[in-house]
């Protein structure tokens, strides 16, 4: 049986909660914590080592961005929280509980690398279909469904199926099918990676106030630096061969109401400098 | 535009007035049986005009930005007719004797005197035979690959003697079924169970190991189970194979219940007045049969592939007809 090790609450302040074999045993405010987490994938060519001694804690609340070169393990730890993939070393708890026991309560809305919609249902029954299974009566189905479509700007889109849509629609049509349960963790792998610049921005403000006034926690999965460093609370910066965290840099002191012309600030540009620095830091390793 | 309509309105009429005309000029005494090279040269000229017309029509219905199901269908129509007419101008012109083949005349008459035979035979070989054992067949190999898919020795067990079954030939089965379920009806519709079994099998094994990595990832963000994920993943994502093994299987069940008629049988079914029809030489009523059971045959085909373009208009290869 797993215990937590103190180098997983680094950032989050110990209780005298006692601990008991099959719950995390500390402060249970941090709503993901990560120690020591390791995976290795066995493949013909070898061991792939996809994560490796990666501590992190994460409170209830926070908006974490997770940047870095492809193939550095972002998916993968996503992946390992939302109990997809097996870490095989280390430990991990969600929300107090083991990444299964957090999946079985249904604890967060995922949203994929793809939007993974079904091409045989309406938007609007992809938007629905976790709340057909989680037997959510159908009244108040179709108002949520309204409700996030509308968010997500795809209100007119209803009843059209996702192949008539474009890449940028479907990947929308898929955030408000992770919000539309409105779970209190979302887990979002580059989730705006399709969309351009300008459906980008806007969709990064409307993703700030939702997280500002229903308090979520996020752990977000980017490429982009601007913004990683606009939405977050935290960035974390990683690097590959082995998957790991090289930095961990605080955003905190942008404040939570931010314009989007705050990206050209001066305390905007040193955090995104730092972030920079870091990738660059990671990249060195390899050439 | 509107001349080439023109054109292919004029073309297509003289196609099908000149075919008339020339079948009912074959039959007169001068002609049947010994028509000269002026008969010939008309055949010859409506081959031409039907020709182009077609290709008119084609191009036609290539030009609608929203293809109609009248204008489509008229080019196939308009070489059915086409076929039908120089099938009836050869063997009446040249005098082919009617054991070797019948003109199409000869059948339609003999399809029309014979309407209460051909309903009977239709009964027992369509609709006790082919459609009870395409039922049956359909609905095991659905239930069996179901059953595979969910329980692993079976998945590994199974297929490979599923496989090797299915390359049982119809030729060896039909006579044990015969001794097994009797003369009647029973012993055809066991056949065609059989021989619709395994496509079935195998295309809802198919369909079921297509879904993707993310949609089935998906489905257990949600917590899903194994029933939830079969309903509102794995089946509808399987639909279209089993709508190819559903069209597969109306050919073969049609087949399977005619053939196995000539194993044994009650002095009913389309099989067995296909057997005995040709063995006095009555070659008519052999095509009259033909001809019934292409009809039925298309008609079954038709409504399964009308069903599917219902079920899976999401699937790219019917999008097209959105
Ligand atoms: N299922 C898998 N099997 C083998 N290797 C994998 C698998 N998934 C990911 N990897 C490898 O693990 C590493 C991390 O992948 P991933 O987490 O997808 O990176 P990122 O999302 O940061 O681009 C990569 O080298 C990738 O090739
Ligand atoms: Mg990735």
């Amino acid at each position: 049986m797993p215990r937590a090790s103190a180098a997983a609450l680094r950032t989050v302040p110990p209780t005298d909660a006692d601990a008991t074999e099959d719950r995390a045993p500390e402060p249970a405010r941090a709503v993901v914590s990560v120690s020591d987490l390791s995976l290795t994938y066995e493949t013909a060519d070898g061991p792939v080592y996809a994560l490796s001694g990666v501590d992190l804690a994460i409170a209830a609340g926070e908006f974490v961005s997770f940047i870095g070169p492809s193939g550095c393990g972002k998916t993968t730890l996503l992946r390992c929280v939302a109990d997809l993939e097996q870490p095989t070393g280390g430990e991990l708890w969600v929300n107090g509980v083991s990444a299964e026991a957090a999946r079985l309560r249904r604890d967060y809305g995922f949203v994929f690398q793809a939007p993974a919609l079904y091409p045989w249902r309406t938007i609007e029954r992809n938007v629905a279909l976790p709340l057909e299974i989680f037997g959510v009566p159908k009244a108040e189905r179709r108002e949520r469904v309204r409700r996030y479509l509308d968010l997500v700007h795809l209100g007119g889109f209803a009843k059209k199926f996702p192949w008539q849509l474009s890449g940028g629609m479907q990947s929308r049509a898929s955030i408000a099918r992770a919000l539309c349960f409105d779970p209190q963790l979302l887990l979002m792998d580059e989730p705006f990676g399709a969309l351009d610049e300008i459906v980008r921005d806007h969709l990064n403000e409307q993703l700030l106030s939702l997280w500002r006034e229903t308090g979520k926690t996020v752990l977000f999965v980017t490429h982009s630096i601007p913004e990683a460093v606009y939405l977050s609370s935290r960035v974390v910066v990683m690097s590959p061969r082995p998957g790991r965290i090289i930095d961990v840099v605080d955003c905190s002191r942008l404040g939570r109401q931010r314009p989007l012309e705050i990206r050209e600030s001066p305390e905007f540009l040193a955090i995104a400098h730092r972030v920079r620095e870091g990738l660059r830091a990671g990249h060195a390793y390899d050439e | 535009m509107s001349r080439q309509v023109n054109r292919t309105i004029i073309l297509s009429v003289a196609t099908v007035a000149g075919g008339l005309g020339l079948s009912a000029l074959a039959h007169s005494p001068d002609i049947a049986g010994q028509a000269g090279s002026g008969f010939w040269l008309g055949t010859l000229l409506l081959w031409l005009a039907a020709t182009l017309a077609a290709r008119d029509l084609a191009g036609l219905a290539a030009q609608q930005r929203k293809p109609s199901g009248l204008l489509a269908l008229a080019v196939p129509l308009l070489v059915g007719f086409l076929l039908v007419v120089l099938w009836e101008l050869i063997t009446v012109g040249a005098g082919v004797p009617a054991v070797l083949m019948p003109p199409p005349s000869m059948v339609a008459a003999r399809f029309g005197g014979a309407l209460p035979v051909l309903a009977a035979d239709f009964v027992q070989t369509f609709v006790k035979s082919a459609l009870p054992g395409y039922a049956i067949g359909c609905a095991a190999g659905f239930g069996t690959a179901v059953l595979a898919d969910r329980v692993p020795f079976l998945r590994r067990g199974l297929l490979p003697v599923a496989n090797f079954a299915s390359a049982l030939p119809i030729i060896g089965i039909a006579p044990i079924m015969v001794m097994w379920f009797g003369f009647d009806w029973p012993s055809k519709a066991a056949v065609v169970a059989v021989m619709t079994f395994f496509p079935m099998l195998v295309q809802t094994g198919a369909g079921l190991a297509a879904t993707g990595r993310i949609e089935r990832d998906l489905m257990r963000t949600y917590a899903a189970g194994y029933l939830t994920t079969l309903v509102c993943l794995r089946l509808p994502q399987a639909l279209p194979f089993i709508f190819t093994a559903l069209k597969i299987n109306a050919t073969l069940a049609l087949i399977g219940a005619i053939v196995a008629e000539f194993f044994g049988t009650p002095i009913v079914g389309m099989g067995f007045r296909i057997s005995i029809e040709a063995a006095r030489l009555s070659l008519d009523m052999v095509w009259a049969e033909i001809a019934l059971a292409a009809l039925a045959g298309s008609a079954f085909y038709g409504a399964i592939a009308l069903a599917e373009r219902a079920a899976t208009g999401w699937h790219p290869s019917m999008r097209a007809a959105r």
